[in-house]
C-alpha cells in the first residue's frame, strides 16, 4: 500500500525544457533592452538641457564628452536601440488594434522591425556623416 | 476622467480598479505621439550637432522647437516611466526591493524630466542669458 503522506512522483510537462529561440522571442526581449537604454538616453538628453541652460562653458564641456569616440559609440547604441524600440513598439500597436497576430506576420514584423532599425541607423549617421555633425 | 469601459464591462462589473482601460489607452495614446516627436527629435540631433554655443541657444528659443521639445521630454519621460515600472514589477519580487526601485523610478524620471523642461524654457524665455 502506498503511504499517504509522501506525494507520487507527478509526470512533468516537457514544455518548460523543450523550446527553441525563435525571432519573435529576441524581438520581444529586445524591446525591452532597448527600452532600458533609452532609459538612459533619456536622462543624457535632461545632461543636454542643463548644461545649454547652465552656459558656453557647460554646454562646451557636454559637447566634449558627446563628441567624444565613447560618446559616438554611446550615441550609435542610442540610435540602434531608438529605431529598434520605435519599429517594435509600432509592431506592438498593430498587435493591439487586432491584426498581424498569426505566426507567420508575427515573424515577419520582428524582421521588418530588425530591417527598419538597420536601414535608418545607417542612414541618420550617413545623414550626420554628410552634414558634418560628426 | 471620460470612461473607455464598454458598456458589456460595465455591466458585467469586471476589472480590479475599474479604470484599466484609460491607463492602457493613455499609455498607447502616449507612445504614439512619440513616433512623429522623437522622428522630429532625431532630426533635430543632427542639426543640433552641427551647431555652437549660440546656435543651439537660438534654435531651442524658436517657439516651434521650444514646445516640441517640451512635449517630447515631457511625453518621454511619462513613457519611460511607465515602462521602466513595468520592467521593474515583472522582475523584482521582493515588497521592498520592488517598492524601493518604484520609487526611485518615479524620482529619476520626475526630477530629470523636470529639470530638462526647466532648463529647455529658461533658455527658451532668456535666449541664453545665464
Amino acid at each position: 500500500m502506498s503511504d499517504a503522506r509522501v506525494p507520487r512522483e507527478r509526470p512533468l510537462s516537457p514544455h518548460l525544457t523543450v523550446w527553441r529561440w525563435h525571432i519573435t522571442m529576441a524581438a520581444s526581449i529586445l524591446h525591452r533592452v532597448t527600452g532600458v537604454g533609452l532609459y538612459l538616453g533619456a536622462l543624457i538628453v535632461a545632461w543636454w538641457a542643463v548644461s545649454l541652460a547652465a552656459g558656453p562653458e557647460a554646454y562646451d564641456q557636454f559637447r566634449g564628452l558627446i563628441g567624444s569616440p565613447l560618446g559616438k559609440f554611446v550615441l550609435f547604441g542610442m540610435t540602434v536601440s531608438f529605431f529598434y524600440h520605435l519599429a517594435s513598439g509600432i509592431r506592438h500597436s498593430v498587435w493591439d488594434l487586432g491584426h498581424g497576430l498569426t505566426i507567420k506576420s508575427a515573424n515577419a514584423l520582428a524582421v521588418a522591425s530588425f530591417a527598419f532599425a538597420i536601414a535608418a541607423t545607417v542612414a541618420v549617421w550617413f545623414i550626420a556623416f554628410t552634414t558634418g555633425a560628426l | 476622467m471620460a470612461s473607455y469601459r464598454t458598456p458589456l464591462g460595465r455591466a458585467r462589473g469586471l476589472g480590479s480598479a475599474k479604470h484599466g482601460a484609460v491607463d492602457w489607452l493613455s499609455e498607447r495614446f502616449a507612445a504614439l505621439a512619440l513616433v512623429p516627436l522623437t522622428l522630429w527629435a532625431v532630426f533635430g540631433v543632427l542639426r543640433l550637432a552641427t551647431l555652437d554655443y549660440l546656435g543651439a541657444v537660438q534654435w531651442v528659443a524658436h517657439p516651434l522647437n521650444a514646445t516640441l521639445l517640451v512635449l517630447t521630454v515631457a511625453v518621454s519621460f511619462w513613457h519611460m516611466h511607465r515602462g521602466m515600472r513595468v520592467v521593474v514589477e515583472d522582475y523584482i519580487h521582493k515588497n521592498m526591493s520592488k517598492l524601493g526601485l518604484l520609487l526611485l523610478n518615479f524620482l529619476v524620471c520626475g526630477l530629470a524630466g523636470a529639470l530638462a523642461v526647466f532648463s529647455i524654457l529658461k533658455v527658451a524665455f532668456s535666449g541664453g542669458a545665464y
